[in-house]
């Protein structure tokens, strides 16, 4: 198991620049929306949870589809099914890979993109924690749309529009959980229903995503 | 006799061929007699005026709407289980219906909500997590065009049915807590506290039996279809080899 | 045809556009039902001509 989950790291950093992407794809969002909506630092810090929730969303969906196309393409994803490793462990450790190489550095880079956008300081802790307790679900969830399309061709757009509806509950509480932190309101109910999402998704969808992937290998 | 006997392709095609004429004269029945009642024979609501006979399209296409996704739960959970294709091929043939009666709701929503609340689209849960429901309506559909072979589609977009119905369910609780509304409460319920009145109640009904058969007769319909063109390509199939 | 007031507009484009949307579907409907009948129609015309020969 940790040998699996460290060669997905290891490819992921090495093949091609999947790992830098995500990270920068968020970088020239964020800079994009002031060019948008004007430098007014008032609404921008009160867009700024919201806009760093959904430019993180969309990092993640960035990198889907590298989760099984490669090892779909070289033929690793049979022996992985065949292996005495079950599938639905294969299927979490790809998520968690997923995460360690999208979420955690989106979460890490967050803080310093608030700036950016002038988000009032009070909110910073719950930006980070939001996303470090929401970001999981994204990666459960993105590792599920990514099974289903595993076996097409041109699966990219597809996934967004299957994963995205499923992100939205996510993105919902993330957001808001920021938005009340910035706005000095108690915001623990929000991060605990977020918590609460991470915490059946990680449960529920490795044997979806397994399920899937058992059926476009059949 | 069971339920399970229709799972024989022959079996449905005989009869929902039988029952698909009787089904559509009685869901064209019921429409037209709910519409014209509703919108020539009812009185305009004291508060609403004459917007409130919106009411006869908005409920029943709001209600197949929902209705549509569960019968799709419902099918893709037969078919998963029991690996009847009839049952797989229904939730295809379900899906696009649903997704109209959700633009439906959606439109008549809004038209109504212009005079109403003065705006034809607010953020409110309602109308989010119907919209929210729309996209999980193409998402489906998508994931059926996508992928060649027939029992892999109906595999993975079950799954995804299942999946999607505890997420849309999960945004449609979600949204509550992101704002609170403007739409007014169930217009039908068991416990009749804060039903509609009378008046309306009656043509609302027979409109609500309209949809629900219509909603019946094109599923048997597009159901066929889907049998056929499968049965179709298996010929198509057969001759190639031989 | 009743008096709908000011709000006659509001109304019946409601009607309009959802009568509309629907015979829109049972069309669609129809017509895929039609066509997919006759092509199987056509493939099992053609089978039962190879059998028979």
């Amino acid at each position: 198991m940790i040998a699996l989950l460290r060669r997905d790291l290891k490819l992921a950093i090495r093949a091609g620049g999947g790992f830098g992407l995500g990270l920068a794809f968020f970088l020239i969002l964020v800079v994009l929306v002031p060019f948008g909506v004007g430098p007014n630092a008032d609404i921008l810090s009160r867009i700024a949870p919201g806009i760093l929730w959904v430019g993180a969303l969309l990092s993640c969906l960035l990198s889907l589809d590298r989760i099984f196309q490669l090892d779909y393409e070289d033929g690793t994803l049979d022996l992985l099914a065949t292996a005495p490793l079950p599938l639905e462990a294969a299927a979490t450790l790809k998520a968690l890979s997923h995460w360690l190489t999208t979420g955690l550095p989106l979460t890490l880079a967050a803080p310093f993109l608030g700036v950016l956008l002038s988000m009032p300081s009070g909110a910073t802790f719950w930006l980070v924690a939001s996303l470090a307790i929401g970001t999981p679900a994204l990666s459960m969830l993105g590792t599920f749309g990514a099974a289903l399309t595993v076996g097409l061709k041109r699966g990219g757009l597809l996934v967004s529009l299957l994963v995205l509806p499923l992100y939205m509950p996510t993105l919902i509480f993330g957001a808001e959980a920021v938005r009340r932190g910035a706005e000095g309101l108690p915001a623990s109910t929000a991060l605990l229903f977020l918590a609460a999402i991470t915490a059946g998704c990680a449960a529920l969808l490795p044997f979806a995503s397994a399920a899937a992937l058992r059926m476009n290998l059949r | 006799m069971s339920i399970w006997e229709y799972a024989n392709p022959t079996r449905f095609m005989q009869t929902s061929g039988k029952l698909l004429p009787t089904v559509a004269v009685l869901s064209l029945l019921c429409l037209v007699i709910g519409l014209i009642w509703g919108f020539f024979f009812t009185p305009d609501d004291y508060r609403q005026g004459s917007t409130v006979k919106i009411i006869y399209l908005h409920v029943p296409s709001a209600l197949m709407a929902i209705n549509a996704w569960l019968m799709m739960l419902v099918t893709s959970l037969i078919w998963l289980v029991r690996r009847h294709h009839v049952s797989a091929l229904a939730a295809k043939a379900a899906a696009p219906i649903g997704l109209t009666m959700t633009l439906i709701a959606l439109i008549t929503g809004a038209i109504w909500g212009q005079p109403m609340w003065g705006t034809y689209w607010a953020w409110d849960p309602r109308l989010t997590s119907f919209l929210i429901l729309f996209l999980f309506y193409l998402g489906y559909m998508a994931l059926w065009a996508a992928i060649e072979n027939p029992d892999t589609a109906a595999d993975l977009t079950s799954v995804l049915c299942l999946v999607g119905s505890v997420f849309a369910l999960l945004s449609r609780y979600a949204v509550n807590f992101w704002n609170q509304g403007l739409h007014q409460g169930a217009s039908l319920s068991l416990d009749k506290e804060e039903n509609v009145a009378d008046v309306f109640y009656l043509p609302l009904l027979v409109a609500i039996a309209g949809f629900v058969l219509l909603f019946l007769a094109l599923v048997l319909l597009r159901t066929r279809t889907e049998i056929r063109i499968r049965r179709a390509g298996a010929l198509v199939a057969r001759e190639r080899l031989s | 045809m009743p008096d709908l007031g000011k709000y006659a507009d509001t109304v019946l484009s409601a009607y309009a556009i959802s009568i509309a949307i629907l015979i829109g579907l049972v069309a669609l409907s129809v017509w895929q039902s039609r066509r997919a009948r006759a092509r199987l129609a056509e493939i099992e015309a053609r089978r039962n001509a190879a059998k028979s020969r």
